[in-house]
């Protein structure tokens, strides 16, 4: 009964003073709690947060460490004192292999190291970025359509076939080649995305089931696909692709430095996409009808709006950027295809777009830090003995502290949140 | 603050009618009293008696019983069922069997005590809406409440509901229980309060008797006087603009709920269509408006069949629709005013075109349809219309839909929840398009603003237009009419047994 709802809202309205009524759909409430938290302070205090809660885990998990648990109420400095050293050892490792390491740049400057050395965490960080910008868009744009796109793993697996395909099948001039290999990957993410678009505006199959579905498809028509013939390298006998071609591999940027800097057009690619989907949600029409149905489709409906065009538009569009996303991985640093040649990039994308809270520029910011940890990560692994893992950890915990703001406010004693639904938002569903 | 600086007593055995606007913070106070608000300042006093009320339960406890507008029933659960949900009680020891026999007793003593023709046994979505209320009634009563707070009660009822609903509060007010009967509507106070205390903007401004007149009572309401009749100028009626001919359509469910409808609305004429809610008139529009699909029969504007058209198209046609639900259909509440303003037209010159809007054109048009349509929010209209109030945000529907050239207005429950300056207004505007030779088409189930506003009324009931009479045919005879008692029927007396 229709009445009866508007009433609750008004009753709600009017209790809380001055609280909105909570809104209806997930994305509304997903950001309505974004933008009610201060966004800054949450999510800084969240990171801060996990790199605690992975420090006391870098701790526990260290032989020696654990060893003075034995004697731990005799001299309990020894447990600090090592935890200490093990836990800030393994950060500045993060920091050196993501950001820069000073002794490289002193290195460099009086003549005994390489600049390929100062740049090289930086380059890692971006070449990991790029991939997850692209794949955090993927996300975020669909969920401000109002769609909870899970497949942005498959989109982005189909997106690296098909730059693949174009990479080593057509033969075309420097340049050309290029551009064409990156429509390719935006074209065949793009035709997977429509799949579940499509399904949705036809059918009102549920986006999340069908996402999950397809990319199981996705993963195991790759798997069947580089291992036929014309594809699979003929010089190898394991399951791997032909290499693109030289002239379809995106140019590194920082290649006069030395090999070792990965970092290449697909950072580019990345922040100009970033910047067009900005441009895209505020300024299109397409923007405007996405943002309204992803906040309320039955007033759109009501206003005249395709809702399952829209639907269909949003998810081939996110699918594109997922597409472009395993493009610039296939394009960049794998040039072959293999079973995992995307990792779980699609899957990250998901984390980096609910991270960016769904906005564009938020999203690169996101991109950049899970790329920075990624980066930090190799290094910290390899210095500090601290395995890869732990970096997926914390990267979790930042985002589940992101997404229940209410847990971090309770942690540091901010001001209590003004709005009822906050920390909700990520539990209620779809 | 909802609520600032509230005095209330309500004596035993009396009928004390809470009056004010929607949002004056009289749900608030209830709210408070009920324990799911703790107030700031003040006490409550039981008996004379201070009281520490958290919850609930502490209301029960002191004796104050609720029923809430949104009623809290369980649809699938007998009525017995029902009203032993939160004080179950059991036989058999550790294992526990719900004591159903018991909770059966119970309802049918309260129910013959207080004469509200309860049934037990029934389940509750069987029930019609005024029953399912006195299911309400009969929870609160089962728990030994003196105090029984209606929160707009009649909302939901017809004519002859209502009348049933009034009969039981004497029945209870007889039996020394107190009732604080929450509402705006004046003509129900008047019929049944023995005081009225007006609340507005969070305030207690007076307490007034019962035989205080409408007009003084509505201007206590909104702190000034207001209009309460629509001054309407006579209006030669034009050429048919919407016609509809035999028409049906499904509800949501697949039932039929449209059946065969057929309705002339000329230029400058508005057709009122009465009706209960729930007979028909939510499919009939939506089908008009293409949001829901036509099972069979035509539907024209200007000669033009716009069966199969979009939504869109439709709305291109030179037709504005004010949706019945403002929240869910109307309004997207995390956009501006301004985008709002825009909803159905944002790709269209000035403020846009196939590719691009232009913010800077929505801004301006913004500032303007705020000054005129007196929306109470910032003057850029760049705030998230859900913070207006629920008058507001009805103005903000209302200027987006006369802000381009019509030639049919279709409005469904216009003033739902609006406050009576919000009401006077809107009704002002619908008869200003009507001047214009705008063909209106009003969906309302307030009886006294199709009265107000039409110049012909059509009465549907289960998805049939079963009369359409002057407005001067007097309300009786229409409330009858509503409740599926046709003019040759009208000696039958009980004609609303069902639905």
């Amino acid at each position: 009964m229709t009445e009866q709802t508007t009433a609750t809202a008004e009753d709600l309205a009017a209790a809380g003073a001055d609280q909105l009524p909570p809104p209806k759909t997930f994305a509304g409430r997903y950001l309505r709690t974004m933008w009610t938290a201060n966004t800054v302070t949450v999510t800084v205090l969240a990171v801060l947060l996990a790199l605690v809660i992975g420090g006391i885990l870098i701790a526990v998990s260290d032989e020696a460490v654990r060893a003075t648990f034995s004697y731990f109420f005799s001299r309990p400095s020894d447990f600090f004192s090592l935890s200490w050293d093990k836990v800030s050892d393994a950060y500045a490792q993060l920091f050196k292999g993501s950001i820069v390491d000073p002794a490289a740049v002193r290195a460099a400057a009086n003549g005994t190291g390489t600049w390929e050395r100062v740049f090289f965490p930086i380059s890692e960080t971006l070449t990991y970025a790029a991939p997850l910008a692209l794949t955090g868009l993927a996300f975020a744009l669909a969920f401000r359509g109002g769609l909870f796109n899970i497949g942005v793993q498959g989109q982005a697996i189909m997106g690296a076939v098909g730059a693949a395909l174009a990479g080593f099948l057509l033969p075309l001039p420097v340049g050309i080649h290029l551009v064409v290999a990156l429509v390719f990957g935006a074209a065949f993410g793009g035709a997977y995305g429509f799949v579940p678009g499509f399904l949705k505006a036809r059918t009102g199959a549920h986006e999340v089931i069908t996402t999950i579905m397809l990319n199981y498809v996705a993963l195991f028509f790759l798997g069947w696909l580089i291992i036929q013939k014309g594809i699979q390298d003929p010089e190898r006998s394991d399951a791997i692709s032909k290499p693109v071609d030289d002239s379809a591999q995106l140019t590194h940027l920082l290649g006069f430095l030395g090999p070792s800097l990965r970092v290449n057009l697909g950072i580019v690619v990345a922040v100009l996409v970033v910047a067009a989907v900005a441009w895209l949600l505020r300024r299109s029409t397409f923007g405007f009808e996405l943002r309204a149905v992803g906040l309320n489709p039955e007033a759109s409906r009501t206003a005249g709006i395709g809702v399952g065009s829209t639907y269909v538009l949003v998810m081939t569009a996110a699918g594109a950027l997922a597409g472009l996303g395993g493009a610039t991985i296939v394009m960049g640093t794998a040039v072959s295809l293999t079973g995992a040649v995307i990792g779980s990039v699609g899957f990250d994308g998901l984390l980096v777009g609910l991270l960016g809270r769904a906005k564009p520029w938020g999203v690169l910011f996101a991109a950049l830090l899970f790329g920075a940890l990624q980066a930090g990560g190799n290094r910290m692994q390899s210095f500090s003995g601290i395995s890869l893992e732990l970096v997926g950890v914390i990267q979790a915990l930042i985002v589940i502290f992101v997404a229940a703001p209410a847990l971090v406010k309770t942690v540091f004693r901010l001001r209590p949140a003004k709005v009822s639904g906050l920390g909700t938002g990520m539990s209620k569903g779809w | 603050m909802a609520n600032d600086d509230i005095h209330l007593t309500v004596e035993p055995g009396e009928i004390h009618a809470l009056l004010g606007e929607n949002g004056a913070g009289k749900s608030t106070l209830m709210n408070v009293l009920y324990g799911l608000l703790q107030p700031d300042e003040g006490e409550i006093l039981v008996d004379d008696k201070p009281v520490q009320i958290r919850g609930p339960r502490d209301a029960i406890a002191a004796g104050i019983g609720m029923v809430h507008q949104h009623f809290m029933l369980v649809p699938v659960f007998t009525v017995a069922e029902n009203v032993m949900l939160g004080a179950e009680q059991t036989t058999g020891g550790p294992i526990g069997f719900l004591d159903r026999r018991r909770a059966r007793k119970l309802v049918r003593e309260v129910s013959d005590r207080f004469r509200l023709a309860v049934d037990p046994d029934r389940t509750v979505e069987d029930l019609p809406v005024g029953v399912q209320q006195r299911v309400e009634i009969v929870k609160a009563l089962t728990r030994d409440v003196d105090l029984l707070i209606l929160d707009e009660p009649t909302a939901v009822l017809t004519p002859q509901e209502t009348e049933d609903l009034l009969e039981v509060m004497r029945t209870l007010k007889a039996a020394g229980k107190s009732i604080v009967f929450i509402t705006h509507k004046l003509k129900e106070v008047q019929a049944i309060a023995d005081r009225i205390t007006v609340i507005r903007r969070g305030r207690t401004v007076g307490t007034a008797a019962p035989d205080t007149s409408e007009e003084e009572l509505a201007s206590l309401m909104v702190g000034r006087s207001v209009l309460l009749r629509v001054d309407k100028p006579a209006v030669e009626p034009g050429a048919a603009v919407l016609e509809v001919a035999g028409l049906a359509v499904n509800d949501d469910r697949g039932h039929r709920a449209v059946d065969g409808v057929d309705l002339t609305v000329r230029a400058g004429e508005v057709l009122g269509v009465a009706g209960v809610q729930g007979n028909g008139q939510t499919e009939l529009i939506e089908a008009i408006m293409g949001l829901r699909p036509v099972v069979a029969g035509r539907t024209t504007i200007e000669g033009r069949p716009t069966l199969g058209l979009s939504t869109r198209e439709i709305l291109r046609e030179g037709v504005g629709y004010v949706p019945e639900d403002r929240s869910v259909d109307g309004l997207v509440k995390d956009f501006t005013v301004a985008e709002n303003l825009v909803l159905d037209i944002f790709n269209t010159e000035p403020f846009g075109t196939r590719w691009v809007i232009r913010p800077d054109a929505i801004a301006k048009s913004a500032r303007e349809r705020v000054e005129q349509f007196d929306v109470r929010t910032d003057a850029s209209g760049q705030a998230a219309v859900g913070t207006l109030s629920g008058g507001n945000q009805q103005k903000v529907i209302v200027a987006r839909e006369f802000s381009r050239p019509l030639k049919l207005f279709i409005a469904a429950q216009p003033t739902r929840g609006v406050d009576v300056g919000s009401i006077e207004f809107i009704h002002r505007q619908i008869v200003h398009e009507r001047g214009q030779g705008t063909a209106v088409l009003l969906v309302s189930s307030e009886l006294d603003e199709v009265l107000a506003l039409s110049d012909r009324i059509a009465v549907m009931y289960r998805g049939r237009v079963i009369a359409v009479v002057s407005p001067d045919t007097p309300r009786e005879e229409i409330g009858l009419l509503m409740a599926g008692v046709t003019t040759e029927a009208a000696g039958v007396k009980d004609g609303h047994t069902d639905d």
